[in-house]
């Protein structure tokens, strides 16, 4: 019993110490630069400044609405999806033929859009082909929510097709069996029963939706400022680390909000 | 356990040939500076494809000093990098902003001009500004202006010629900019025929609002790009640098470049010679060699920005010199301020303001 926990504790040392080095410390000197100013004092001043600020406000409140038009339409993509997936023969091919593109690197699959999106771009030509001439396809909020919906649709996708592959079969036969409609049977078995991927799945699309920050340089042109790009900018450029963490801190805030609205609820067995 | 130990033995062989494979490559790939002492070795710090490479091993050659050559891409590296102290660079390359700001923190050597030769050879009009009055601290490398390039078979000249222009209605949803506090705020503050280093309060804020105005006209907020949706003919108008807009000249003929009536801002970047440098001698043996207007013509034909060496530009193409991209003639330069350093509150002033201004515009925008 003694040897089981010293064990257990031997076995916990790279957990805790990774926990330890990049997760609680990191967070630590977020807190202290956001309560802190320039001159190194205690204060609330930064976080005064993102509620009263007209920028801070209005922009956090524009992030949330990005990422729930992304993270609903992932959602409408992807649930159909998951559910045809999980019926077809060779599932374990097409699943990896949407999980392929995530092992090339995000940067890249951006670049590739500012090609496809371009006036000479392959989109374009195809526009123009067919008679619809060309348009300014870049640098605007739609090809923003476009591209962002792309790069986030396997992160939605995959926890929805594992809990949907997990439901017994035979409890689907048995509804059709009892003479449910197909309708039916989607809205009360399937979708209650996958219930705990789709949540994981809106945390996993939706809080790296709030802090888009590369997208919105490259494919929004800087049009579009989300508490990501924020957050880059006071690093980077005004190197106000204080206003940097305070935005960051306000962020960590929103995403245990969405944590504990999409935790898993009462356990099965 | 019987399985996790040819495993984890493994991982660690694997590394091990990894790690030995790298030096090995490394070893074969770069043969070891001959220079037994740090007396006959140069530091250079500076920004990324700057320099033709070939006057690196004609420096070399003459003087006997091995180089060592790093780069940086931004003036914040080269900032937090000689503050930390750990390197001890022998020349760096600030933009003028930062030769100011890193006198007023100390970081910056002056320069001994009994050790200099080849002064004179420099444009007198890049010389004795703000940001370092009698260049002790700093001389000009390489040095350009901000203007607007254009698509002329979309736009004309003379819906141009002035700053002010830019907010007519015509260009909406046209207008690339450029990304960076001063740079974005720029055309605002020539509209409003404001000095670019303005400290007042109430100016500060009218190029806000000026700014903000802009809006529905901007395409895009963008760095490099620019370079390529002009190319391509994506964007028609973009607020850009002479040396990228002969770039996409090269590239796309009907992009033409002008300076408008108001004058645009200038920029240089600077030879300095950091206070912690641990070859000042072969500094100034670097210092004096790219004075020397022969290197100096060398130099610019390779990078293709314009040379602050006037004694170098007879020894280069007239159609590089005759070029009012590059070289613009001297009345359209008559207005131009070049950008100066301000106490660090005013800095970061103009950095909220870029923040605040930059996501106003986002906001007004709003989804369409």
């Amino acid at each position: 019993m003694k040897d089981n926990t010293r064990a257990k504790a031997f076995f916990a040392i790279p957990y805790i110490s990774w926990l330890a080095v990049f997760v609680i410390v990191p967070i630590a000197l977020l807190v202290y630069q956001s309560l802190t100013n320039a001159q190194g004092n205690l204060t609330l001043a930064n976080f005064h400044e993102f509620i009263t600020s007209d920028v801070y406000l209005p922009m956090a409140f524009n992030s949330v609405f990005y990422a729930l038009i992304i993270t609903a339409i992932t959602f409408v993509i992807s649930f159909p999806a998951a559910y045809v997936l999980s019926r077809l023969k060779h599932r374990q091919l097409w699943l990896m033929l949407i999980i392929l593109p995530t092992w090339i690197n995000v940067l890249l699959k951006t670049y590739a859009f500012l090609g496809l999106l371009s006036k000479s771009g392959l989109i374009n030509q195809l526009f123009a082909t067919l008679g619809f001439g060309t348009h300014n396809l870049l640098f605007n909020h739609v090809s923003f929510i476009f591209v962002a919906v792309y790069l986030e649709l396997p992160f939605m996708l995959l926890p929805i097709y594992n809990s949907i592959n997990e439901i017994d079969p035979d409890i689907l036969k048995a509804s059709r069996d009892l003479g449910a409609k197909p309708v039916n049977t989607l809205t009360q078995l399937v979708f209650p029963l996958s219930i705990n991927g789709i949540k994981s799945g809106i945390q996993a699309v939706f809080i790296p939706s709030l802090s888009l920050f590369m997208l919105t340089t490259l494919i929004g042109g800087n049009k579009v400022m989300t508490l990501g790009s924020a957050i880059e900018l006071h690093f980077i450029v005004t190197q106000n680390w204080h206003m940097g963490s305070t935005i960051a801190i306000v962020l960590i805030f929103a995403m245990a909000v969405t944590m504990y609205f999409t935790r898993e609820r009462g356990k099965r067995k | 356990m019987k399985k996790i130990v040819p495993f984890v033995s493994m991982m660690i062989v694997v590394l091990v040939v990894l790690v030995l494979g790298q030096n090995w490559l490394a070893q074969i790939n770069k043969p070891p500076i001959k220079a037994a002492n740090t007396n006959q070795v140069l530091n250079i710090y500076n920004w990324g494809d700057y320099i033709d490479p070939a006057l690196l091993a004609k420096f070399t050659k003459e003087t006997g000093y091995q180089v060592n050559y790093d780069t940086f891409d931004s003036n914040q590296a080269l900032e937090t990098k000689v503050k930390q102290g750990g390197t001890h660079y022998d020349v760096i390359f600030p933009s003028e902003y930062l030769v100011s700001k890193m006198t007023q923190e100390g970081l910056l050597a002056k320069l001994d001009y009994s050790k200099i030769h080849g002064f004179d050879n420099l444009s007198k009009h890049l010389l004795n500004q703000k940001y370092d009055p009698h260049n002790e601290h700093s001389l000009p490398y390489f040095w350009g202006t901000t203007g607007i390039m254009y698509n002329d078979q979309v736009f004309h000249a003379s819906q141009l010629d002035s700053w002010g222009k830019l907010w007519n209605p015509i260009f909406k949803d046209q207008l690339l900019l450029i990304d960076g506090p001063r740079e974005m705020l720029q055309p605002a503050m020539q509209a409003l025929g404001y000095s670019l280093n303005t400290e007042n309060q109430a100016e500060i804020k009218q190029i806000f609002n000026k700014f903000v105005a802009l809006g529905p006209n901007i395409r895009g907020i963008v760095t490099d790009e620019k370079k390529q949706l002009m190319i391509n003919g994506d964007a028609n108008i973009s607020v850009t640098y002479n040396g990228d807009a002969q770039v996409v000249i090269d590239a796309n003929p009907h992009v033409k470049f002008l300076i408008p009536k108001e004058g645009g801002p200038i920029w240089t970047d600077n030879m300095a010679i950091p206070k912690n440098a641990n070859n000042k001698k072969a500094a100034y043996a670097f210092i004096n060699f790219m004075l020397n207007p022969k290197n100096a013509a060398q130099n610019a034909e390779y990078v293709a920005y314009s040379s602050p060496n006037q004694a170098a530009l007879k020894y280069l193409p007239k159609s590089i010199t005759h070029n009012p991209v590059l070289y613009p003639p001297m009345s359209e330069l008559k207005n131009a301020q070049h950008y100066n350093n301000q106490p660090l509150r005013y800095f970061n002033e103009y950095n909220e303001v870029y923040l605040e201004a930059k996501t106003k515009v986002s906001l007004d925008g709003g989804l369409k």
